[in-house]
């Protein structure tokens, strides 16, 4: 199966080549992600959600190699369920940015994932945490896969501190599509989670729904 | 601008560089950075200029080997003053581009070099138009160039309008400029631009602490 006959896609490497974006407002944060699963030129899935939760009111969002980023985020949610028991409440956000932390750092040699955690808690509020190859660092908001690179110029132009949970989940929008109709590997729905105190609401943009620009 | 061996895969000195060129209400706008490096490791040129002029209302911009933008815009200096004078008038923007793109094309296997022309002519007005990598020739209302170009994509998309004024669309292409040059390592210094419309051509140079700057600096 892994070798030169049959359909390219059998003998690649399936990664998500993607977009994913996370930002902090006053009271939570909100999540995005493209849904393109490639496989070399072919695209696997098309519908992927690549923001997967990890407790009730922190989530990830996955990038590079699909099937490490999965195996990472669901060992995390293994130890995060055992971590709350043990301490009787939520955990923290940090607490789970640290658990994928310490996976990436231990195994970075043998992963290529990239996942962006992010969260409600009730001591820091909204938090966005960064975890590329083994560090982790708390940013306002954090962009990661193969499309973020064309939207690093965006997000520095139009961020500004201080935005209500409307004008965020606009910028993550706006972000999205951007990246999507630049980046060859990622395309398809927009899935947006936008978690605050009071709720976890998930909701998906279709393709045609998306903002368009001035070339299209 | 002289060439130095380390060892590297590039060839001599090369430009990380950012380059852009948009069309606005009455002319274009073509701009770049300054930095000249060698290998992405040392700067061997804080202040050059990437913007070369070709022709009086004709301006180019490459990203790729310094040593190639030198050489080619030579030979396209010389074929476009020599057109123009059996032509008796002052040549066509797309001329320029065909001159450049005929370069690209036929020594398409030592050249690594994309270009951006930009100017005013009297047929057409005022264009942009890019030369890829193998030789394509296409005409777009905005382009950008140069390693430092990817991480503006989102921005100049999202940015970018047609029929802006002057004033509007030297501030998008500072603002691009800056953008680039605050994220691509190999892109830096000041920023060079170069307005071109039907009265003429004006140099704006923007230094390095003049550019805007954002959020997080």
């Amino acid at each position: 199966m892994l070798d030169g006959t049959g359909p390219e896609w059998l003998s690649e490497e399936v990664k998500t080549g993607t977009t994913i974006i996370a930002i902090e407002y006053n009271g939570g944060v909100v999540l995005g992600s493209d849904s393109r699963v490639s496989a070399g030129a072919s695209v696997v899935n098309r519908v992927m959600n690549k923001l997967s939760p990890l407790h009730d009111k922190i989530y990830c969002a996955l990038s590079g190699s699909a099937a490490d980023a999965q195996t990472i985020a669901e060992m995390v949610n293994y130890q995060l369920d055992v971590h709350s028991m043990e301490i009787g409440e939520d955990p923290q956000v940090r607490s789970a940015a640290t658990l994928v932390k310490n996976i990436s750092y231990k195994y970075k040699e043998e992963l290529s994932a990239h996942l962006i955690v992010a969260g409600w808690d009730r001591r820091d509020g909204g938090q966005v945490f960064a975890t590329l190859k083994g560090l982790i660092t708390r940013q306002p908001f954090a962009v990661g896969g193969s499309g973020s690179s064309y939207v690093y110029g965006f997000v520095d132009a139009e961020y500004r501190r201080g935005m209500n949970k409307e004008d965020c989940q606009q910028f993550v929008v706006n972000t999205l599509s951007l990246a999507m109709s630049r980046d060859g590997s990622s395309g398809g729905v927009a899935y947006i989670v936008t978690i605050d105190e009071h709720s976890t609401e998930e909701k998906v943009i279709l393709g045609n729904d998306l903002p368009t620009f001035f070339d299209q | 601008m002289e060439k130095h061996y380390t060892g590297s895969q590039v060839k001599g000195v090369s430009t990380g560089t950012t380059i852009l060129a948009a069309v606005f209400d009455g002319g274009v706008v073509i701009g770049s950075d300054s930095r000249a490096s060698i290998g992405g490791e040392y700067v061997s040129s804080k202040t050059i200029n990437k913007v070369i002029q070709v022709h009086d209302q004709i301006f180019c911009c490459m990203a790729g080997s310094l040593a190639d933008a030198q050489a080619v815009t030579k030979a396209a200096k010389f074929h476009l003053s020599f057109h123009s004078i059996q032509m008796e008038t002052p040549p066509l923007v797309i001329s320029a581009a065909s001159v450049l793109k005929d370069l690209c094309y036929k020594n398409k296997d030592e050249l690594q070099a994309g270009f951006i022309t930009a100017g005013w002519d009297r047929k057409k007005g005022p264009q942009v138009y890019v030369v890829a990598l193998g030789g394509m020739l296409v005409s777009q209302p905005v382009t950008i160039g140069g390693s430092g170009s990817t991480y503006i994509y989102g921005y100049v998309d999202a940015k970018y309008k047609p029929n802006m004024s002057r004033e509007e669309c030297l501030q998008f292409a500072t603002n691009a400029l800056a953008l680039a040059m605050g994220r691509d390592n190999v892109s830096g210094g000041i920023a060079h631009l170069v307005v071109i419309t039907e009265k003429g051509v004006e140099h704006v140079v923007v230094p390095g602490d003049k550019l805007p700057k954002f959020h997080d600096e």
